[in-house]
């Protein structure tokens, strides 16, 4: 029950170089106009975009060298998710990032030859989790069984993201009472398979996805699946975290932005009190988040996930979540009447809040578990 | 760790060894009452002696002022060694030193703008716990307000005569000297030209102080008073009319922002590990208190918050993880710090059950009354050194550039 805290933070000059030309890209490419240009798009992002960060090598970055990556680690992404929450750039970065983890971890010799370096030059993966609300369920019922030589698939999988562009799926199914993750291919999928979702966040994109009647060769079930799903849970966790936690700093940005130029009473409505200390608190909850994801990213390896690198991320993601709550909630009241429209940008903050708050477990889901690693 | 300065990472974990094996054969035995977890809690002789006792061990050990020039009672070594002594003496829970004003602020302004003779006179007796110091800024009417203060300092020859009252003043029925922050000039145009800094003696004529007793029935503060106070004119530190800018370079010790402390254990901080101690056999609800999921998900929450804060400490060390906001971890860790500190006390109340209206003195307390007592006292920091509120319209206007009120 006592136990001692690992308190490391660390952060390389190669990192630092990294989150430098991360924030430039993410300003110059993603401005307040082009995130709302995308809102109503068919895809979410600008495959413009997209391909300049495929060229800038950020889809390879974690990779092994062997299959066209850079191998800095999962870590090293973390800089780059947590600035594009701070422009709202949306692209399937972190899908694709999440479904790679899986198959890096998961995945055997042959298997990470045949997925990793198409993933590096920009394929398209996504994780296919959910059978309904639970985060946290440890069982599914979309079944995998086999006849001759064949594996079908049956069931169907919820708010998958970025499922409409995506060039495969890594799918949680259950195979004679054990878990398993298989790889499904887009074009494997029938037709109709894919159902778009009406998300609270406009700049996201899921579907439901029914993988009824795919069949599949032995090949696509990951070796290590069962093995590596909590791993890969936590870092899907910790990605979110930090696109929350830039996110939550956005939010902070227009609201300071809105309590030094707007003017009641004849003052500068940040000179009251009643909304300087709330702000305050936006900032001190952004930055203990700051400080927990590149505490997490710190600690975060190739290998098996330590119990405190679970803990750094179940906490990263349970203090950004909450973090981004409170400052998308507060941005919409303090800009007053204006922030009650759509056209102030409040409104992204807090949808974008509603739709991270859940992503990888709610924060209550993480503390639960954090509570039987920590108090018992 | 390795090397740290061109010293052997070995001589420091010898080093290192050397303190621990000094505390376990040096630490004081209980002495049967309540000891102060911070300096502001001295409230009896009884008290006064042990803490004297204690500190005055610690630095003819060598393990006080160990960064300090030699030649007024340091050690004149490398800050490092205190550090691991600190850190040491923190782990193994020791006794306050509890001269924090001489040791932590006083001490550190007079090394770093003091003139030879300051520190020829005044260093070594706050090393060795001899001269107490206390600190006169705050005024019954000017708390966080410091630069109205009116306590007027008026020269006369070779003499200042002073005339006003100081409050929160900190053993100052014990100590020897203030740090004093009055008023030479109230023609000045800015009121904060007309202020300047004394390094005075506590037993000039006409000064008297008035213990104040506390929230928690304890003492500890005084109001102090001067009615025609003669102090030499050589106690005027720095020029006349600088005084507030001394204040502020003191309060930026107080508030942890510059390193320079001699050392010692400060504050005998409270940690979710101890809280979680008396969590562990209490019942509630006919259950286990620590099976109760409310419970854990507030304990969590506390922890995660306990965890973010001494993680800022090491974020602060990486100037490209504080380039948004800067300055932003270093000035709200005493916001962050004493209402963390506040809420998880008032919490530890609840965990207590019905033993949680037991208080200091009563035999079947939880702890002795610890943590009754020690929710009250943390007031003392959320509202002393600048008040919480006023922390928070700081940041908001350093940090993020609102506009004042």
């Amino acid at each position: 029950m006592t136990r001692t805290a690992n308190l490391s933070i660390e952060f390389s000059d190669e990192q630092a170089m990294i989150l430098a030309s991360a924030k430039d890209f993410c300003r110059d490419k993603s401005d307040i106009n082009a995130v709302r240009a995308l809102l109503k798009s068919d895809t979410g992002f600008n495959s413009d975009v997209w391909n300049e960060m495929i060229a800038l090598g950020w889809t390879g970055l974690y990779l092994p060298e062997q299959h066209g990556g850079s191998e800095m680690g999962i870590g090293a992404t973390i800089p780059l998710v947590e600035s594009m929450g701070r422009h709202l750039l949306s692209t399937p970065f972190i899908s694709s990032t999440i479904a790679a983890q899986a198959i890096m971890r998961g995945g055997s010799e042959e298997q990470q030859a045949k997925w990793l370096p198409a993933l590096a030059k920009g394929a398209i993966g996504t994780m296919a989790l959910l059978d309904n609300e639970d985060w946290g369920a440890t069982d599914t019922s979309c079944l995998l069984s086999t006849e001759g030589n064949n594996f079908t698939l049956q069931g169907k999988k919820l708010l998958v993201n970025d499922a409409a562009v995506a060039d495969f799926f890594v799918v949680l199914t259950k195979y004679q009472d054990s878990i398993a993750l298989v790889v499904v291919e887009a074009t494997q999928l029938a037709n109709n398979a894919i159902s778009n979702r009406t998300l609270v966040d406009e700049t996201k994109r899921a579907a439901n996805v029914d993988f009824t009647g795919v069949t599949i060769e032995s090949a696509a079930i990951l070796a290590k699946g069962a093995e590596i799903l909590p791993d890969v849970r936590l870092i899907g966790a910790l990605l979110i975290a930090a696109e929350a936690t830039g996110c939550a700093a956005a939010a902070l940005d227009t609201v300071v932005d809105y309590l030094t130029t707007r003017k009641q009473f004849g003052r500068l409505i940040g000179s009251y009190q009643s909304l300087k200390h709330p702000t305050v608190e936006i900032l001190i909850q952004m930055d203990s988040a700051r400080t927990l994801i590149y505490h997490a990213a710190t600690l975060i390896g190739d290998g098996k996930l330590s119990e405190d690198t679970e803990i750094a991320c179940r906490m990263a993601k349970a203090q950004a979540a909450e973090a981004l709550s409170f400052a998308g909630d507060r941005a919409v009241q303090f800009h007053g009447g204006m922030g009650f429209t759509y056209d102030c940008d409040a409104m992204l903050y807090i949808r974008r809040a509603q739709w991270s708050q859940h992503q990888y477990g709610d924060p209550q889901h993480h503390r639960k578990l954090l509570a039987s690693l920590l108090l018992d | 760790m390795t090397e740290h300065q061109g010293i052997e990472s070995g001589e420091l974990s010898d080093f290192r060894k050397g303190v621990a094996d000094w505390i376990k054969h040096n630490t004081p035995a209980d002495p049967g009452f309540l000891l102060p977890q911070t300096f502001m809690e001295v409230g009896s002789e009884q008290v006064l002696s042990f803490l004297r006792e204690w500190q005055h061990k610690v630095w003819s050990s060598g393990y006080l002022g160990m960064a300090w020039p030699k030649e007024y009672g340091g050690g004149g070594m490398p800050r490092i060694f205190q550090q691991i002594a600190d850190e040491e003496m923190k782990k193994a829970r020791v006794p306050i030193c509890f001269n924090v004003i001489g040791l932590g602020w006083a001490g550190p302004l007079i090394i770093d703008t003091g003139t030879d003779f300051e520190k020829e006179t005044y260093l070594k007796g706050i090393l060795s716990g001899e001269d107490i110091w206390c600190q006169g800024f705050s005024e019954p009417n000017h708390g966080s307000d410091l630069g109205s203060i009116q306590t007027r300092a008026e020269r006369d020859d070779n003499e200042y005569i002073i005339n006003g009252s100081k409050i929160w003043t900190t053993m100052g029925n014990y100590a020897k000297y203030m740090i004093l922050l009055a008023r030479t000039d109230s023609q000045a145009e800015r009121r904060y030209n007309g202020l300047s800094f004394f390094l005075a003696p506590m037993d000039a004529k006409g000064i008297t102080t008035s213990p104040i007793q506390k929230l928690t029935g304890d003492y500890g503060f005084t109001e102090t008073f001067f009615d025609d106070v003669r102090i030499p004119a050589s106690c005027l530190m720095g020029e006349e009319g600088h005084g507030w800018r001394i204040a502020m370079q003191t309060l930026q010790y107080e508030r942890g922002a510059e390193a320079g402390a001699a050392g010692g254990v400060a504050i005998l901080s409270t940690v979710m590990n101890d809280l979680l101690r008396i969590a562990k056999d209490v019942q509630r609800d006919g259950e286990p208190l620590m099976q109760d999921p409310v419970t854990r998900d507030n304990l969590v929450k506390f922890l995660i918050e306990e965890q973010a804060l001494y993680l800022a400490e090491n974020r602060v060390k990486i100037p490209a993880l504080c380039a948004d906001y800067p300055n932003s971890v270093a000035l709200s860790t005493k916001l962050r710090g004493t209402e963390f500190f506040r809420r998880m006390r008032q919490y530890a109340l609840t965990l207590q059950g019905a033993s949680s209206a037991l208080y200091v003195g009563d035999e079947d307390a939880v702890e002795g009354g610890f943590w009754q007592r020690a929710y009250m006292n943390n007031f003392s920091t959320t509202i002393g050194g600048g008040t919480s509120q006023i922390q928070a319209n700081i940041i908001g206007e350093h940090v993020l550039g609102l506009p004042k009120d």
